[in-house]
């Protein structure tokens, strides 16, 4: 691909871009959200046309209209969003671009054949072809997506945050199965927010900036550091705001003893003092968005005491939750469906959950409502061109400091976030760091959730790590490291060394 | 930069934002009613023979009210996300009622009026209730609850007939200085039922539950009670619609070809309204003028000329119409994936 333009309005998406795949090899592309690499994987796949520059495959111009057109020419992509139909079984869902025919008709011993062996490249034998999607984890329709892609056989494979879903054991299976497809002579194009992953997958990696590329070089070859600050094109030790001395000796605003709920949280105990910032770590699926969940009484039939501030509540519903006896709220992790509504508008989103503390008698005060929702645009710079327009439109950053602030609004003094960074660019990360602090020391209680490890070490007093319902061990200060994260995440005494962690990591991933 | 100056920007900014005007889908949706509407009732006044005296528009009004009473009843529950196959016979269990007991003297009449709304809110409250309770999809509750409320109307009123207050429908369908009370009737209802509603916090977490249910219900706000407010309200609605047919027809009439017809036909003026089926954006001022468009239909036929039984396929084609317009921003999106939204 060279010299590729494109602009949204007046938006400049890419500017000049120029993009190499070669045969066998594993390229990651690297950068923010916004940063570019999405616009160009879609003009790759089709989904949008540049306003300039040419694409050539095998040395041939190709221009794609559509993204048939690009799925014609060997090009398969697989994005974050999951592009499977729910209701369909998993057969239907890998042959449904080009279904195996007879007679005109879909052969489905044929198409099941072709799912079958599809699975079997990806390492997911264990899905059944004719379980429907619905039944199956967020993990494994993403490696019924990742089949699906290569059961049409493309020359270019297109991962785009398509690993954000899985968990560790399937992580593994796919890198496997990513190798092999190197082996035999595939152009990966990978795109990841894990690091990690990089560092282990990619042979060669790009940064992309503000639509334009920033460098092209071999993957082991540059620090992490230097990657982030290649990202986002300023240092990397500001991305954390210094923690704060705290004194805590004050009571436990929040108090919860044998916390338990069917078998996936088996009695948890944790104390959160009022200031203070706890994370929970962990490998993904061991509890923690059961707990958080628990705690903000979504789960029916949860057993175990909570205390707040010394008193003893009974936590039955969200509305309960968000009392001024309790003050809690939970910022959920899918945003789209359990955090706003799309097409109301920033201003209604705002307000929605404290919408009964601004109101009299049942009825909306609007003057109140238009004044605390002016402040907590200006707290948390929301951009504000849009808030009368649906929410919808908005980024992902932005629509996750709509969530943040709407719950912001019911002045909470305890604060659950589960997993709020995930899919959100850098800089909009470092504001929501700085607002925690601040919320902190302004005497709030929160707990954190968070799959990325150096968010858990750069925010949190304390971490929590959590292993099949249970926690397993609490770290803080020095101890807060990510060997000791991973050791604690996998089980393992203290102390374990390196090598016992990667044999660990590779038992459970089988 | 200093720190006034900077002040004096983000007030400007303020200020720009409001002076813009742009418009919301749903306002959006009401213009383009308002100008279906008044483009046909011109056509309807310039057409017809002789000038438009205070009478003809006292009529059009009044057969107007009847649909978009029970339209604005049917907007409620497509708010919330669901279909209302009970307004109809709402609307005819009313009107049974009300030629039973809106009779005799001003008290007995006020008495009468009160318990045909009563029962009217409490037929929109069971079919809530079953819903929230049940757990059930509101098209399959309100099918079998529509049945229920027209079999009830039927053994009300087995023959039609009855009779009402004379004066009090005079009074409801006469007009004073050209003005119908029947449009007075309807801007009453929307300053007093629908204005109030529309600020309430539980009118607001309809239109949310419309959006997104799950981020409803963890945003902590009484979901339930909202869901059958919206359904009880909606039975009101189609309660003061049956009364205004009484004071038409001046009697009751249990008939299924009443309720189906206003049943459907309620739903293609929530539509042409500008209300979402998905529930979550729409208005009912919207589809006050989405039914006074389906009624001028057929005012335009007679002008025109044309056989009155070609009706329905007017009506079909006015629908079609109406709904090609409000999806006319499809031509302004730019990612092709937001088509399928």
């Amino acid at each position: 691909m060279s010299g590729i333009t494109k602009h949204y309005g007046g938006v400049r998406a890419l500017e000049n871009v120029h993009f190499e795949a070669n045969r066998g090899t594993i390229h990651a592309l690297l950068g923010e959200n916004g940063a570019g690499k999405s616009t160009l994987i879609k003009v790759l796949s089709g989904v949008v046309q540049p306003d300039s520059g040419t694409i050539e495959l095998d040395g041939q111009a190709v221009e794609f209209a559509n993204p048939t057109e690009a799925n014609d020419a060997g090009i398969a992509c697989i994005f974050q969003e999951l592009s499977l139909l729910p209701d369909l079984t998993v057969a239907d869902n890998i042959g449904i671009t080009r279904p195996p025919k007879r007679f005109g008709l879909i052969d489905y011993r044929a198409q099941r054949r072709l799912a079958e062996e599809a699975l079997a490249r990806v390492g997911g034998e264990g899905i059944h072809p004719s379980t429907t999607v619905r039944e199956l984890s967020l993990s494994r329709r993403q490696m019924v997506e990742i089949a699906k892609a290569l059961a049409r056989n493309p020359k270019i494979l297109i991962l785009d945050e398509a690993t954000s879903a899985l968990t560790a054991a399937d992580v593994e299976k796919v890198f496997v199965m990513l190798h092999k497809l190197r082996e035999e002579g595939m152009a990966i194009i990978y795109i990841s927010h894990r690091m990690h992953e990089i560092a282990e997958l990619a042979d060669v990696c790009t940064v992309y900036r503000n639509g334009q590329k920033v460098e092209t070089f071999k993957a082991g070859t540059k620090s992490d550091n230097a990657i982030v600050e290649m990202m986002i094109g300023r240092e990397y030790e500001s991305v954390f705001p210094p923690k704060t001395d705290k004194k805590l000796e004050a009571a436990p605003a929040l108090k919860v003893r044998g916390f338990s709920w069917q078998n996936e949280l088996d009695g948890i105990d944790l104390d959160i003092r009022p200031g203070e910032i706890v994370g929970l770590g962990g490998l993904d699926g061991q509890g923690q968005r059961q707990l958080l969940l628990g705690l903000f009484g979504t789960l029916i039939g949860a057993t175990g005491s909570v205390e707040i501030d010394g008193k003893p509540v009974k936590l039955s519903s969200p509305k309960r939750a968000k009392s001024d006896e309790i003050g809690m709220a939970l910022i959920p992790e899918d945003r789209k469906n359990e955090g706003l509504m799309l097409p109301m508008t920033v201003r209604e989103n705002l307000s929605f959950a404290s919408i009964e503390q601004i109101s009299r008698a049942g009825v909306v005060n609007l003057k109140a409502e238009e004044a605390a929702i002016d402040e907590m645009i200006d707290l948390l710079k929301i951009r504000s061109d849009g808030i009368d327009g649906p929410v919808g439109a908005l980024s992902g950053g932005n629509q996750q400091k709509v969530v943040i602030g709407k719950w912001l609004m019911t002045r909470p003094r305890i604060i659950l976030l589960n997993d709020p960074t995930r899919g959100i660019d850098v800089g909009t990360k470092q504001e929501i760091y700085q607002l925690l602090q601040r919320l902190a020391s302004e005497g709030a209680a929160i707990l954190f959730y968070s799959t990325d490890y150096d968010e858990l070490i750069g925010c949190c007093d304390r971490v929590l790590v959590m292993y099949g319902g249970t926690i397993v061990r609490t770290l803080a200060g020095d101890q807060l490291t990510e060997t000791n994260l991973v050791s604690a995440a996998l089980n393992l005494p203290a102390g374990t060394d390196e090598t016992a962690l990667a044999a660990r990591a590779r038992e459970v991933a089988t | 930069m200093n720190a006034p100056t900077e002040t004096a920007g983000s007030g400007a900014g303020t200020g720009r934002r409001r002076f813009e005007m742009r418009l919301s889908v749903a306002q959006r949706g009401i213009l383009v009613a308002i100008a279906i509407f008044a483009v046909m009732f011109m056509a309807y006044a310039w057409k017809q023979p002789g000038p438009l005296t205070a009478n003809i528009v006292n009529t059009a009004s009044n057969k107007g009210a009847l649909l978009a009473l029970v339209a604005m009843a049917q907007t409620l529950p497509v708010l919330v996300g669901g279909l209302d196959l009970s307004v109809g016979a709402i609307f005819v269990l009313a009107n049974c009622l009300a030629s039973t007991v809106v009779v005799g003297n001003p008290v007995s009449t006020t008495f009468g009026i009160l318990a045909v709304l009563l029962v009217g809110l409490l037929c929109g409250t069971i079919n809530g209730a079953i819903i929230v309770y049940g757990r059930l999809q509101p098209l399959i509750v309100t099918l079998a609850m529509g049945a229920v409320y027209f079999g009830i109307s039927l053994a009300l009123r087995p023959q039609p007939g009855g009779s009402v207050n004379f004066e009090l429908a005079d009074f409801m369908t006469n007009s004073t200085l050209a003005v119908p009370h029947s449009a007075i009737l309807l801007l009453l209802v929307v300053l007093f039922i629908w204005i109030p509603y529309r600020r309430s916090v539980l009118g607001r977490a309809a239109y949310a539950i419309g959006s997104a249910e799950q981020a409803a219900y963890m945003s902590g706000v009484p979901i339930e009670r909202a869901k059958i407010l919206a359904f009880a309200l909606s039975g009101l609605l189609a309660a003061i619609g049956g009364l205004l047919l009484t004071a038409i027809t001046y009697s009751g009439a249990a008939k299924l070809s009443i309720a189906n017809d206003y049943t459907l036909n309620s739903i293609g003026a929530v539509v042409i309204g500008g209300t979402s089926l998905f529930g979550g954006v729409g208005s009912a001022i919207g589809s006050i003028f989405g039914a006074f468009v389906m009624r001028t239909v057929g005012d335009l036929l007679i002008v025109f000329d044309i056989n009155p039984v070609l009706q329905p396929l007017f009506v079909g084609i006015v629908l079609l119409v109406a709904v090609c317009m409000g999806s006319l921003r499809v031509l302004r999106i730019k990612n092709k994936l937001d088509l399928y939204r």
